[in-house]
């Protein structure tokens, strides 16, 4: 025991002595969750919009202060002609123009409809879509305010109910993401980059050649990351929960022990890296290309999983971070218990164990 | 065994596929003694010395070291043999202290007996101003040294030298045979290999390896006399010419 203390020591003399990886180590995370939190959002705020109002009656008047109102759109200009709008979004002030008809009150009075035509910049097509949507729920927000009065015959009204994120808060969304990532990197990249460096070193013959048994070396090398790990897990979740309100529904209990079973699915991944690659750039290029780009791309953290083609789908199976991720939206949005994640949670258990499984044959082979 | 051979090696071999690394070799090590393991770049020596310190396995033969049975017992071997190897790995973030803690705490020495043996190294080996910096900034010359002495840490029988001397200068190189003779006299068996031919010179028996056999044992002065030479490097020469 006293050894492995001692060869705990050594580890974190390694990663505290080494800015770089201090960097990765604390650096990233904080800065990850932030750009994305602050910066990448496919949330609609604040959108620049411009008007082109042919009418100028009671009832434009109100709709354009009720969309001026709502937090979503700033109007920033009036146009007084169609030739305008070209140049509107030519300059890039405006990401989308209303125009009102000619006698809008009067059509709307007269013959029940009235036209809004609604001209969205769709260099950015989610951006376009869903302003078109929201000003379409302003406009049927406004309908039906005037119809409390009049009795309209058959009517379907639609009521959405968005569930565990009512405010369709993208940040709910990349905060497991983010998390994901950050373990797997550290866990996985770091780990495999320390233990190549010491058998780029020499070092490793040396310690193969002392009384320490092989696994005992890589418990020792693994274990300084596993903290580290939890102490970056911590640092998300209350990241997530302070700075942007992001929800822990479900057990507190349960969110640590799941993300301690993927720090050691992603170190077992990392270990299984360093027995097959011989100097610290092979593992860091494996781990890069092996395990970011599939955790980023194919875990449905960004990309929803189910509008990706078959072939792709059926890849996504392999990656751990889709399960984690399914894990930690169930924890902290939808607040399940063990028995709705057990089948994820089962997943990432075999995963571990098959990468384990497979770095002590690759190692035997190694050794032979 | 007898109680001053510390090493015996019978029929050792090792292949790797089709490929035989050491083909059928045997020789004898005593105690105490210097024992030059010569042989060009991809004679096998490396893969011999890695069979006798149990980090691979010997494809068929039988070899004991310090007692003990490379296929039974390799965990007895590793606590009483001393590895250096040609890196002179040592922890280049750590400082000389850090180092020698370390070390000796994977052979399990106490604190105290590592506080002993740490004052007596900056003592022997003039450490004292370089205790604290970290091994990275040192010279290969004191590198070299110090690695040597935490090999021997924990009073091996044997310490196992692989290319001891590469990259360093022949005063250091001097300064370092000096102190593998002073080991030597203390009753600690040397196993060195090395491509120096003037460095066989100094060991008491010399082996060579060809091709993954043992091609000549003896000690250097019959070794020339018997390739009827004046050099270690002519004797090397013929034996590598066929």
């Amino acid at each position: 025991m006293k050894r492995f203390i001692g060869f705990i020591k050594k580890e974190f003399y390694h990663i505290f002595r080494d800015r770089r990886s201090l960097f990765i180590l604390f650096g990233m995370p904080i800065a990850q969750i932030m750009l994305f939190g602050f910066a990448i959002t496919n949330e609609i705020n604040n959108v620049n919009i411009a008007i082109l109002d042919h009418s100028k009656d009671e009832t434009t008047k109100e709709i354009i202060h009720k969309i001026a109102s709502s937090k979503y759109f700033t109007i920033t200009a009036s146009i007084l002609n169609e030739t305008e709008i070209e140049t509107a979004f030519k300059k890039g002030h405006v990401k989308a123009v209303l125009i009102f008809e000619k006698d809008f009150s009067k059509n709307l009075g007269k013959e029940n409809n009235a036209t809004v035509q609604v001209i969205a910049d769709a260099t950015d097509p989610n951006t376009a879509n869903t302003i078109s949507n929201y000003v379409s729920a302003i406009l049927q927000n406004y309908q039906q305010q005037i119809n409390v009065a009049v009795k309209t015959s058959y009517q379907i009204i639609p009521k959405t109910r968005m569930v565990f994120n009512p405010e369709l808060k993208s940040v709910f969304m990349f905060v497991p993401g983010v998390m994901t990532i950050i373990l797997m990197l550290v866990s996985a990249m770091m780990t495999s980059i320390s233990i190549t460096r010491e058998k780029e070193l020499g070092t490793m013959e040396i310690l193969l050649v002392s009384p320490l048994k092989p696994f005992q070396v890589i418990i020792g090398k693994v274990v300084p990351y596993i903290f580290l790990s939890i102490i970056n897990a911590i640092v998300i979740v209350l990241l997530g929960i302070f700075v942007f309100n992001m929800p822990v529904q479900g057990s507190y209990f349960l969110l640590a022990a799941e993300s301690v079973l993927f720090i050691i699915t992603s170190l077992s991944l990392g270990i299984l890296i360093s027995t097959i690659s011989a100097s610290q750039q092979t593992a860091m290029m494996i781990s890069l290309m092996a395990l970011m780009l599939p955790t980023i791309l194919l875990s449905g953290f960004i990309f929803p999983v189910s509008s990706m083609p078959l072939p792709l789908q059926i890849i996504s199976n392999i990656v751990p971070a889709k399960w984690f991720i399914i894990i930690l939206k169930g924890i902290m949005l939808k607040g399940v218990g063990i028995q709705f994640i057990w089948k994820s949670t089962l997943i990432l258990v075999g995963m571990t164990l098959f990468f384990i499984g497979l770095s002590v044959k690759k190692y035997k082979i190694r050794l032979e | 065994m007898k109680e001053d051979t510390v090493i015996i090696v019978e029929n050792l071999t090792k292949n790797f596929g089709d490929f035989t690394a050491v083909n059928n070799i045997s020789f004898e090590v005593k105690k105490g003694e210097i024992f030059g393991f010569l042989g060009a770049n991809g004679a096998g020596k490396t893969t011999a010395m890695k069979m006798l310190i149990g980090i691979s396995n010997p494809t068929s033969g039988n070899a004991q070291v310090a007692g003990f049975d490379v296929y039974k017992n390799p965990n007895d071997i590793k606590k009483n043999i001393g590895y250096m190897s040609q890196k002179f790995a040592l922890y280049d973030d750590l400082t000389v202290k850090e180092n020698i803690t370390f070390f000796g705490g994977i052979y399990g020495l106490s604190r105290k007996k590592i506080e002993e043996k740490r004052c007596q190294l900056v003592e022997e080996l003039g450490l004292q101003e370089i205790v604290n910096e970290l091994v990275g900034s040192l010279p290969l010359g004191w590198k070299q040294k110090i690695s040597f002495s935490v090999a021997l840490l924990h009073n091996p029988k044997i310490v196992f030298l692989d290319e001891p001397t590469g990259g360093v200068d022949p005063i250091t190189r001097r300064q370092f045979w000096e102190m593998i003779y002073k080991t030597a006299h203390e009753g600690t068996t040397i196993f060195v290999t090395t491509h120096y031919m003037d460095e066989a010179e100094y060991c008491d028996r010399v082996s060579i390896m060809v091709n993954g056999k043992i091609e000549a044992l003896n000690t250097p002065k019959k070794l020339k006399e018997q390739f009827k030479t004046s050099t270690m490097n002519d004797v090397f020469l013929k034996l590598a010419r066929g």
